[in-house]
């Protein structure tokens, strides 16, 4: 019986990603096209994919525009606040890298100086299907850790997120 | 007796099920009338065993043990209600379920989760006078509170009864946490102050919830389907064109303010319910 249930959760955790959106000093580019999702022509909820206002509640964070040194503690934050089993999405060339603004005074980087990211999304802006797809990738990446905590019981359940670069 | 228990038990271990296919048939219809393709039916089921899976992170040991108490008084109603126990019992039973959600909210700092408790304590106030007038209603024209009495029942209660039945629509459209009156936490992929009342309750509390509300809906439609108590067929297809005009009214209207939904949902549902009383008393 307990076996079972763990079977279903799994097989919620991949059909119902709830997503959470931080724009972290974007221009609004990315934002946009991540709204765009949401929208009748895309529509992410035939995969389950809901728009949640509360990092608590969200299982992928997905992170538009530049980190700077004000808001790295705020992305932080809210990595912090989300539970296991979670991913992270870097959209946009400023997520990757820092994109046009890499050597801005304030600018700290690509989101992965701060938190580990699943899936880079690139791009200026990134079209909606990219991100779509993005969501997928991280779903794929969930499934694989999944099995392997199958194979090896006693193991965190947790999506083996990427190393976390020295920042 | 035997044979009451026996329904109880059974519609309680049916209603979960119920809950949650209707659930997924709403944001599936709610989706292609607003011509997306929309989720699979089965989805609702997914989200609740995927947030069963979380880790579990409450603020504080109050939304744990709320969350348990809202869950048990929505199943506690739902029992009564397949026992067929009295209406009034029912009432207060289901009572208990909303307070209980509400004073979980409370317990948290959190500023959405303050108004959006605030707002359902006011929604509360609106659909609760409403459905003790049409449960009077019925009292009236049966002559009992009792489930089992109103079943057994001649000819359909909506004949007599057709405006308290809207007035229950109006009661249901609040409960079911419908446009316009989804204001207190939203459903489908809406937001609404953040998630409002649900804001706080994470993981396996926001599981625990979201099963409530599918019992809740369960236990609506079966107040809904003592209007037509004549015939299975009948019943069917009373409960679906209700729920269908409930996705429709959902889809058309906006999401209005809180002094709206108690000036209009309380006037209309007391004016229909009076003239409806007034009517069944003349003819006695
Ligand atoms: S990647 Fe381009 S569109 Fe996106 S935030 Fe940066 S500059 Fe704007």
């Amino acid at each position: 019986m307990k076996f079972d249930l763990q079977k279903w959760i799994n097989e919620g955790r991949l059909k119902s990603p709830w997503v959470v959106h931080f724009n972290c000093g974007s221009c609004n580019g990315c934002d946009i096209e991540i709204l765009d999702c949401l929208t009748p022509v895309h529509d992410v909820e035939r995969f389950g994919i809901i728009n949640v206002g509360n990092p608590k509640q969200a299982d992928v964070l997905l992170v538009s525009g530049t980190v700077n040194h004000r808001n790295k503690t705020a992305l932080k934050n809210i990595y912090d606040q989300m539970q296991h089993p979670k991913a992270v999405i870097a959209i946009g060339s400023c997520g990757l890298s820092g994109g046009i603004f890499y050597d801005a005074y304030n600018v700290v980087g690509g989101v992965d100086k701060v938190i580990p990211v699943d899936v880079y999304v690139p791009g200026c802006p990134p079209k909606p299907e990219q991100i779509i797809d993005a969501v997928l990738v991280a779903l794929g990446k969930l499934k694989a850790s999944l099995e392997k905590s199958d194979e090896a019981p006693g193991q965190e359940t947790a999506p083996a997120a990427g190393e976390q670069p020295a920042a | 007796m035997i044979v009451k228990l026996f329904f109880g038990i059974v519609g309680l271990a049916v209603a979960p099920f119920l809950g949650g296919l209707i659930a997924g048939l709403d944001r599936k219809i709610t989706a292609r009338m607003q011509s997306r393709f929309g989720p699979p039916v089965l989805q609702p089921f997914y989200d609740v065993f995927k947030l069963l899976g979380k880790t579990p992170s409450a603020v504080n040991a109050w939304l744990v043990l709320c969350s348990y108490l809202a869950l048990m008084g929505s199943a506690l109603a739902v029992f009564l209600f397949f026992y067929q126990a009295d209406l009034l019992l029912i009432f207060f039973v289901m009572t208990i379920s909303a307070v209980f959600q509400v004073m979980g909210a409370l317990s948290v700092n959190s500023p959405f989760s303050q108004v959006g408790a605030q707002r359902e304590l006011l929604q509360m106030l609106a659909y609760e006078p409403l459905i003790i007038i049409v449960f009077i209603g019925i009292a009236l024209k049966t002559g009992s509170f009792s489930i089992e009495v109103i079943y057994a029942q001649q000819a359909p209660l909506l004949y007599s009864m057709p405006l308290l039945f809207l007035t229950l629509g109006v009661a249901l459209t609040i409960k079911l946490r419908k446009s316009p009156f989804d204001i207190s936490a939203s459903h489908h992929g809406h937001q609404e102050i953040v998630r409002g009342v649900l804001t706080e309750y994470t993981g396996p509390q926001l599981a625990m919830l979201e099963v409530a509300h599918w019992l809740d809906v369960v236990l609506i439609l079966g107040l809904c389907s003592l209007f037509w108590a004549t015939s299975l067929l009948g019943m069917i297809v009373l409960l679906l064109v209700t729920y269908f005009l409930e996705i429709l009214v959902d889809n058309i209207s906006a999401r209005l303010t809180w002094q709206w939904m108690l000036e209009r949902a309380l006037a209309s549902g007391i004016i229909l319910s009076v003239v409806n009383l007034l009517w069944l008393y003349a003819l006695k």
